[in-house]
C-alpha cells in the first residue's frame, strides 16, 4: 500500500510534473518566476491548496456527483441522479471557496506566512494546474487516499518547477538576450529546454 | 615574431575602423587571439588577469579530448571491419566504403583499415559540425557585435564525440543548429547559457530521430549488423559481472556477436558505441590533464563517481529479480555507456555547473544519481547521463542560491545578526 502511494507520488512530481509535462499552470509559473523566495513562496501555496482541494473535490464526486452517488440518502429518485455535468462548475466553486477560507484562516493565525504569499494566494483560484489536478483525478478515478497524494505530489511537482525556474531566470539575468527575445519570449524558450531536460523521468515504471 | 608583425602591419589595419574589411573584425579578431594572446589591458576597476585567458581553457579542453578522438577514430573503424569480416556483415554502400575498399580494405587487424574506416565517418561529422558551429557562432557574433568565441570549438568536439558514427549528416547540422542557436546564442553566447549546448543539441536529435540515434544497431558503421551494446545486454540480463574482469562474460541466449564482452572491453573501448565514449581509459587521460590544469572541476568529477557508486550500491543492495540493472556494480556502471566522458567532459562544464564549492559537490551528486537511476529504473532510456546532466544543469542555479543562502545566514549567526 505504501509503495503504491509513493509510486503515485513520485509519478506526480517528476513524471508527470503539472508545470513541465501537462504545461499547466503557465501564467503565474511564468509571471512568478522572476526571483526564487517568491517563487517558495506560491510554490507552497499551490502545494496547500491543491493538498486540500483535490481530496475535497473527491468526497464532492464520491458523495453529490457521481452517478448513484446520492443513494446515501435513501431517497430512490436521488439515487438515480448523475449530476457529472455539474462537475465544472462545482470544482472551481470549492476552489475559490477554499482558497478564500485558506486566505481568511491564515490571515488570522499565520500572519507571516499571509503577508509573504500576498496576491499570489487569491491568484492561484484561476490556476489551471489547480483545476487541472482535480479534473486528473476525475478522469483516473482516484480514491480518496490516492488524491490526498496526488494532490500533494501534483503541488510538489509544481512547485519545484518553478523554484527551478526561478533560479535559472536569476541567473539569466547576467545573459546578453537578443531585443526581440527579451522577457516573455527568452522564459518560454527557457521552460521548453527545462522540459527537455524532464524528459529524463518519462517512461519511468514504479 | 616575423608573424606577429605580418599580422600588424598587413591584415590588422585592413579590419579596424576605417579599414575596407571593418565590418569583419569580429572574424579576424578572433583569429587573431587564438594564435597570439590579446594585450588589451583593462585600465580601471580591479581586474584580476591570469595567463590562463577563455581561449587558452577552451584550446586545453579542446586538446584534452585528443585521446578520445584518436580511440575513437580506431574503434569506430575497427567495430565495423570486425563485423564485417567475421560476421558477415555489408559495409554501408556510398563513397566511404568505396574509398575505405580502394586504400586499405576491411581488415580488422590492420591498425591503417580502421583507422581509415574510422575517419571516413568522422571527418565529414566534424566538418559538418565545426561548418554549422561556425556559421551560426560567426553570424550572432557579427551582427550582435560580439567575439567569436572558441566555445563553439570545444562545443563542436564534444558534440562529435557523443554522436552514432553513421548519423546522417543533416541530423548532424540540425542538433548543432539547435545546441549552438537554441542552447546558447539566443542567451547571449558562451557564458550566458544554462544548459550544456553539446547536450541539448544532442538531446534534441535523441527525441526528434530516435531511430538513428538509440537502440543496438546505430553504433556500427554497418549493415545488417547484428549485436547489442553493452548496456542492452546488461538490461536484457546477459552481462555476468561476477565473471573475472578479462574474462568473457557471456551467457546462453546473447547473440554470438556480442560474446565477448568483459569488463576489459568496456574499459578499454573496443566495444561499440558513441564515436569518443567507449574507452573510459583514453578519457580518463584526457581528464587526468583537465584535472592536473583545474580547467575541470576535481569537486564535480568527484560527486559524479560517489554518487553513482553510491546509487549503485543501493541498488545492489536492494536487488530485484526482473530488473537485471539493479544488480549491475559500480565499475561496471563507470565504463559502459556515456558515463566516462559525461563525467569528465560533460558535467564539468563551468558554464552550466554549479558556482559554488559546496554546490559542485551536490551538483556532481544529483548527476551521479540520476544517471544509475534513468538507467536501472526507466526502461524507456537505456543510457541516463545525457539527461541526468541536462537536469543537473536546470538544477545547478538553485543549488547555488541554496548554499549562498546558508552561507549567509551562517555568517550572520557569527556576527550575531550585525550586517
Amino acid at each position: 500500500m505504501f509503495e503504491h502511494y509513493l509510486s503515485l507520488f513520485v509519478r506526480a512530481v517528476f513524471v508527470e510534473n503539472m508545470a513541465l509535462a501537462f504545461f499547466l499552470g503557465m501564467c503565474t509559473f511564468i509571471a512568478v518566476s522572476k526571483k526564487i523566495s517568491t517563487a517558495i513562496g506560491l510554490g507552497v501555496a499551490v502545494v496547500v491548496v491543491l493538498t486540500i482541494t483535490v481530496p475535497v473535490n473527491n468526497l464532492l464526486l464520491t458523495y453529490l456527483l457521481n452517478e448513484g452517488a446520492l443513494s446515501w440518502t435513501g431517497i430512490p429518485e436521488l439515487a438515480k441522479l448523475d449530476l457529472r455535468f455539474l462537475g465544472l462548475l462545482s470544482y472551481i466553486g470549492v476552489i475559490a471557496a477554499l482558497v478564500q477560507i485558506l486566505e481568511m484562516t491564515l490571515d488570522k493565525y499565520v500572519p507571516s506566512l499571509y503577508n509573504a504569499l500576498g496576491i499570489f494566494l487569491p491568484l492561484i483560484t484561476v490556476n489551471c494546474a489547480i483545476m487541472g489536478a482535480s479534473l486528473f483525478m476525475v478522469e483516473r478515478d482516484y480514491n480518496f487516499g490516492e488524491s490526498v497524494v496526488y494532490g500533494l505530489g501534483a503541488g510538489t511537482g509544481w512547485a519545484l518547477a518553478i523554484t527551478l525556474l526561478a533560479g535559472i531566470r536569476e541567473k539569466l539575468k547576467y545573459s546578453d538576450v537578443p531585443d526581440g527575445l527579451k522577457g516573455l519570449g527568452i522564459t518560454f524558450i527557457t521552460v521548453g529546454l527545462m522540459s527537455l531536460g524532464f524528459m529524463s523521468f518519462s517512461g519511468v515504471q514504479l | 615574431m616575423g608573424l606577429r608583425s605580418y599580422l600588424d602591419k598587413k591584415i590588422a589595419p585592413h579590419f579596424h575602423e576605417g579599414g575596407k574589411y571593418e565590418k569583419y573584425y569580429t572574424f579576424y579578431e578572433m583569429f587573431d587571439t587564438m594564435l597570439y594572446s590579446p594585450d588589451s589591458v583593462t585600465r580601471s576597476g580591479a581586474h584580476v588577469r591570469d595567463g590562463l585567458d577563455l581561449k587558452r581553457i577552451m584550446m586545453t579542453v579542446w586538446f584534452c579530448t585528443f585521446p578520445a578522438i584518436l580511440f575513437g577514430l580506431w574503434n569506430t573503424g575497427y567495430q565495423a571491419n570486425m563485423q564485417i569480416a567475421e560476421l558477415g556483415a555489408s559495409p554501408i554502400a556510398g563513397w566511404r566504403s568505396d574509398l575505405v575498399m580502394a586504400l586499405t580494405g576491411f581488415d580488422p587487424n590492420s591498425m591503417l583499415a580502421n583507422f581509415l574506416h574510422g575517419a571516413v565517418y568522422y571527418i565529414p561529422i566534424l566538418l559538418t559540425v565545426y561548418i554549422g558551429g561556425f556559421i551560426w557562432e560567426g553570424l550572432f557574433a557579427w551582427k550582435r557585435g560580439h567575439e567569436v568565441n572558441e566555445g563553439f570549438f570545444v562545443t563542436g568536439i564534444l558534440f562529435t564525440l557523443i554522436l552514432p558514427p553513421a548519423i546522417p549528416l543533416w541530423q548532424v547540422f540540425l542538433g548543432i543548429s539547435f545546441g549552438v542557436v537554441i542552447g546558447k546564442e539566443v542567451f547571449g553566447g558562451t557564458g550566458k547559457n544554462f544548459l550544456n549546448p553539446a547536450l541539448v543539441g544532442r538531446a534534441f536529435l535523441y527525441f526528434a530521430y530516435p531511430a538513428q540515434m538509440s537502440g543496438d544497431a546505430v553504433w556500427t558503421a554497418v549493415d545488417n549488423f547484428s549485436g547489442a551494446t553493452s548496456l542492452s545486454l546488461a538490461a536484457s540480463g546477459h552481462l555476468n559481472y561476477a565473471a573475472d574482469l578479462t574474462a568473457n562474460a557471456l551467457n546462453e541466449g546473447a547473440a554470438a556477436a556480442t560474446a565477448s564482452l568483459a569488463w576489459m572491453n568496456t574499459f578499454l573501448g573496443n566495444i561499440q558505441g558513441s564515436i569518443g565514449e567507449t574507452s573510459t581509459l583514453a578519457i580518463l587521460i584526457g581528464g587526468a590533464a583537465l584535472l592536473l590544469t583545474k580547467i575541470a572541476s576535481w569537486r564535480i568529477v568527484l560527486g559524479v563517481f560517489l554518487g553513482m557508486v553510491g546509487m549503485s550500491a543501493i541498488f545492489n543492495a536492494v536487488g530485484s529479480d526482473t530488473n537485471f540493472m539493479f544488480d549491475m556494480p559500480w565499475y561496471w556502471h563507470l565504463t559502459v555507456g556515456g558515463f566516462a566522458f559525461g563525467m569528465i567532459f560533460m558535467a564539468t562544464d563551468p558554464v552550466s555547473a554549479s558556482m559554488t564549492n559546496t554546490g559542485k559537490y551536490i551538483f556532481g551528486a544529483l548527476i551521479g544519481v540520476m544517471t544509475v537511476l534513468i538507467r536501472v529504473i526507466n526502461p524507456a532510456f537505456p543510457e541516463g547521463i545525457m539527461l541526468a546532466i541536462l537536469f543537473g544543469n536546470l538544477c545547478a542555479p538553485l543549488i547555488d542560491y541554496f548554499v549562498t543562502q546558508a552561507n549567509i545566514r551562517r555568517r550572520l549567526r557569527r556576527t550575531g545578526g550585525v550586517a
